[in-house]
């Protein structure tokens, strides 16, 4: 055939081809994503601290471990209220002449997703720790420590934020530990990582291939007897990474649940009321504030009651359970 | 008991090889299959129907040999009488002489001297005597490389330099490489901000995709373009100052990582755009000089390699715009480009080159004709056709267009054309060459690229349906994947060409025993690098799906970081063989080819 004979035939018919296909597999559809998606009403802008944080989230290329998109698939339920949209996304922008646009949707979940971090897990002096050294707060983690968002002072200013990492993580550390700005702004911008509702009328995503479509791989021996209400696992995605999973807490940051009064009274009320509102009674001793952890993360009276009653009943607590009526009960008092 | 065990194990067989392969709909249907078989009430029957069936079996068993035996004792009683009534009617005398010869020579044996006789061997030359000196061979002695006609001294002086710094920043890379999965199996081994995670893993892929892979390519082009279209060699300045251009943007791009400035988290555009504008210039002056030579060539065809090759340097430019520049990348439109724009840049540059290279090199090696000119083209324009639109596949059940993501899986089946074309096509032509393996110490690298090339494609079509994507998205099964096919098929290529080529260019040859540590280190290291990394990926999506706390399976994983920093160890100690083999190559003391020297005596002597 002829075209294979003329040089510029042939490359040009190529070329056509594959601008053709790149027409209309990447370039008209970047457009169109660009220019027809409107950010959400409810969100917010990042504030200038934020956009900082973000910048630092950049450049320690945390998007290798960890994503930020809530797939529409029932798996990813846990990491979100709904499946991501378009919309979610249309906030970032091109932050300079040197750098593209940062969606930081990431290829890799070796870490948890990101996108509603600042509902789970907004605690301030956790993340602070966490940074520091994952170790001394996740125990089996193997994300990085930035000690170099750290410095050491020999005694901590007024303004300073000094971080209370364990004892065995602080070996060889003369004086307290004091966020630098680059940490107290990625804190930041982890923070303001929340999901933010659909506007009223707009349909939201289904998450797709529910639950009973699982295979069932009992072969493998990789299910539980009832997923579901298995209180230690639900303990552990929702409470552990602050009140450990021996359930001792860290000193000076997170109180402990071993032994704990409000644990272990007979009437559950003020736990089911900590566990939903929130708590900041201990704020003064050097804790950190309890986030409503039931509400952020949409906790269901059954899960509440499994999560309470592994509580109750572990670590040397020795409380009566308490049932999903009574649950039911005291979260209709409280009004939750 | 046995058979429901049986039917247990032979079940998560099933379910796990399904896992693998990914097909939706027969997954369902075999599920199906398996809740049957292991039904109580279906196994009690299948029981009940198996004993009786057993005991007719046994009793048939009993029944024959009993029969059997009776035949035999009646033949055996016949036989005795025979012999009675023989020796009744025989001679007392006649009958001992018989029985004595009987016994002679049934008691005969040989003394082992009938030939040789008695007298020791007269050995003069040691011949004998000398079993120090029998070669036991652990190495099977390969071939030579052929004799080709010399090439243009300045050109493979250059392609030898494009080699050696690829060669450098594959050790350097790969190092990175090791150093990364170390990092998974002990977080706490540094705590220097420019060596942590985040920073490395970009500079450990872009190493060794734009300094290896591509220089590599880029080298082994310029002797493909000018070899195939027969044209003579003039000026090389500009193919150097693409060679100091594309090593520059790798360099600065790695400082610039490590230093925490990078593009935003695009995977493979993490270098800044002023950095990768370098690589753009390179990879211009390369398609220039490219296409001046192509249109000086004296065929009148344009060679297969050709069209592979200069497509992806064409192709390449276009993805890198698409990628960089900034019209389209706000809001989901900078996912919607990166999926393309990485995807391109594995499948049009480092493939289609690739292809090209072996479209040239494989016949050449054979010394057979490429087996099918119509395959190659049907390959080529079907590989356009259906890559292009492939990209975001990276992205399936995110918030892309649902037609979009559509569009990618169905271009990912579609990929199994030109992969089956070009698969058949190499296949073909090794066809009645394939006794030429064991004596030659480059094809064995060629038949892995192939069959990587094969598997490794087909893998990422099975990868892309969203069904298999539910279990393997987001886990470290893309990481396996990327090095079956970055490493399987585009390094064990590139090596086989390596080999191939160099001793044409310099008359030396590496030791063969290194070039087979290499070729097993690299082969052995990567199967236990992917496997594990398979399994415990495969593992880790279904404890996802059944909502296991997430830190769990991030611990569950452990064991299999553990073998993929072996895998990751083998791997990276064959690149230091290879590294040396190139080095004895080229400057080094290799086997010489003894012709040339005699002829560089003589021509020093005149």
């Amino acid at each position: 055939m002829e075209i294979y004979n003329n040089h510029k035939r042939l490359y040009i018919a190529a070329l056509l081809l594959f601008l053709a296909l790149t027409l209309y597999a990447a370039l008209i559809p970047a457009y169109k994503a660009q220019n027809d998606n409107a950010p959400l009403p409810n969100s917010k802008p990042l504030s200038e601290q934020e956009a900082l944080g973000k910048a630092v989230f950049v450049k320690e290329g945390c998007v290798a471990c960890h994503t930020q998109q809530v797939r529409n698939v029932e798996m990813d339920k846990f990491w979100g209220e709904r499946p991501s949209v378009a919309s979610d996304y249309a906030r970032n922008k091109r932050p300079d002449i040197w750098r593209n646009t940062a969606n930081l949707m990431g290829s890799e979940r070796t870490g948890p997703d990101l996108t509603n971090i600042g509902k789970r897990q907004p605690g301030k002096e956790w993340h602070l720790i966490h940074l520091f050294q994952p170790r001394s707060v996740v125990a089996q983690s193997i994300m990085p420590a930035y000690p170099w968002l750290f410095e050491i002072k020999e005694r901590a200013a007024a303004a300073d934020v000094t971080v209370q990492v364990p004892e065995e993580y602080r070996k060889n550390i003369k004086g307290d530990i004091v966020a630098t700005e680059d940490a107290l702004n990625l804190v930041a911008y982890l923070q303001s990582l929340k999901q933010v509702s659909l506007p009223d009328g707009r349909p939201v995503p289904k998450f797709l291939y529910p639950k009973q479509s699982t295979p069932d791989l009992k072969g493998m021996g990789t299910q539980t007897e009832d997923a579901g209400l298995d209180g230690a696992s639900l303990y552990a995605a929702n409470c552990q990474a602050c009140h450990q999973q021996n359930g001792e807490g860290l000193p000076g940051a997170f109180p402990a649940l071993k032994g704990s009064s409000i644990v272990t009274d007979a009437d559950p009320k003020a736990l089911i009321t900590v566990i939903m509102k929130g708590y900041n009674g201990r704020v003064k001793e050097g804790f950190a504030e309890m986030p409503p952890i039931g509400v952020n993360n949409n906790l269901k009276p059954e899960e509440i009651t499994a999560i309470i009653n592994h509580e109750r009943t572990s670590w040397g607590n020795n409380a009566s359970k308490v049932t999903v009526d009574e649950v039911k009960a005291v979260l209709a008092e409280i009004g939750k | 008991m046995k058979s429901r065990l049986n039917a247990r194990s032979w079940r998560s067989a099933v379910v796990f090889l399904l896992l693998l392969l990914a097909s939706s709909s027969a997954m369902a249907q075999k599920q199906d299959a398996g809740d049957v078989i292991s039904n109580p009430g279906v196994i009690i029957t299948i029981v009940l129907i198996l004993i009786p069936l057993l005991i007719a079996v046994y009793l048939v068993t009993v029944k024959v040999r009993a029969l059997v035996a009776k035949i035999k004792i009646r033949e055996a009683s016949a036989q005795k009488n025979a012999v009675l009534e023989e020796l009744k009617s025989a001679d007392a005398d006649q009958l001992s002489a018989i029985l004595a010869q009987r016994e002679k020579a049934v008691s005969y044996k040989l003394s082992n001297h009938e030939l040789a006789g008695t007298l020791p061997p007269e050995d003069k030359k040691g011949l004998i005597n000398q079993p120090n000196q029998v070669n036991i061979r652990f190495v099977p002695a390969k071939k030579r490389s052929a004799k080709r006609p010399q090439v243009n001294p300045a050109l493979a002086k250059m392609i030898i330099w494009y080699l050696g710094a690829a060669t450098l920043w594959l050790v350097l890379g790969t190092s990175i490489g090791e150093y990364l999965g170390i990092k998974f199996v002990s977080p706490d081994v540094d705590h220097v901000s420019w060596l942590s995670f985040g920073r490395l893993r970009p500079v450990h892929t872009n190493m060794v995709f734009w300094g290896w892979s591509s220089l590599a390519m880029i080298g082994l082009g310029y002797y493909v373009v000018y070899t195939v279209s027969n044209t003579a060699v003039k000026s090389l300045s500009w193919a150097w100052a693409s060679f100091w251009l594309i090593n520059a943007s790798v360099f600065f791009g790695t400082i610039s990582l490590m230093a925490g400035v990078n593009n935003g988290g695009g995977e493979y555009r993490e270098y800044i755009w002023p950095i990768m504008l370098l690589f753009g210039i390179g990879l211009a002056i390369t398609l220039g000089n490219y296409l001046t030579i192509i249109a000086k060539r004296k065929p009148k065809e344009i060679y297969v390699s050709n069209w592979y090759i200069v497509s992806a340097a064409i192709f390449t430019i276009v993805i890198s715009l698409v990628g960089y520049l900034p019209f389209w990348q706000n809001g989901l439109g900078e996912t919607i480009a990166q999926g393309y724009y990485m995807h391109q840049g594995v499948g049009m540059w480092f493939m289609l080159f690739v292809l090209g290279l072996v479209y040239y090199f494989l016949p050449q090696q054979l010394n057979t004709p490429i087996y099918s000119y119509s395959l190659g083209i049907l390959a080529f324009w079907s590989q356009i056709l259906f890559y292009t639109v492939i990209g975001t596949h990276h992205f399936i059940f995110s918030a892309i267009p649902w037609w979009l993501q559509t569009t990618a899986i169905v271009g990912s089946m579609g990929m199994l054309i030109p992969v089956a074309a070009g698969t058949t096509n190499f296949l073909m032509t090794m066809r009645g060459n394939f006794h030429k393996l064991g004596t030659s110490y480059t094809l064995p690298f060629y038949l892995v690229g192939i069959v990587f090339y094969f598997t490794g494609s087909f893998q990422g079509t099975a990868e892309a349906f969203r069904t298999a994507n539910l279990y393997w998205h987001f886990t470290d099964f893309t990481v396996a994947h990327s090095h079956l096919t970055m490493y399987g098929i585009i390094a064990f290529f590139l090596w086989a060409f390596v080999y191939t080529l160099v001793p044409r260019l310099t008359g030396k040859e590496p030791l063969h025993a290194l070039v087979g540590a290499h070729f097993w280190m690299a082969l052995i290291g990567m199967m236990f690098y992917t496997v594990p990394l398979m399994i415990g990926s495969t593992i880790r999506g279904v404890e996802w799906m059944e909502g296991k706390p997430f830190i769990d399976t991030v611990a569950n994983m452990a064991p299999y970081w553990v073998w993929r920093a072996i895998g990751g160890s083998l791997m990276w100690g064959s690149h230091l063989v290879f590294a040396y083999n190139l080095y004895s190559m080229t400057r080094g003391g290799g086997i010489a080819n003894q012709q040339a020297l005699v002829f560089e005596q003589l021509k020093k002597e005149d």
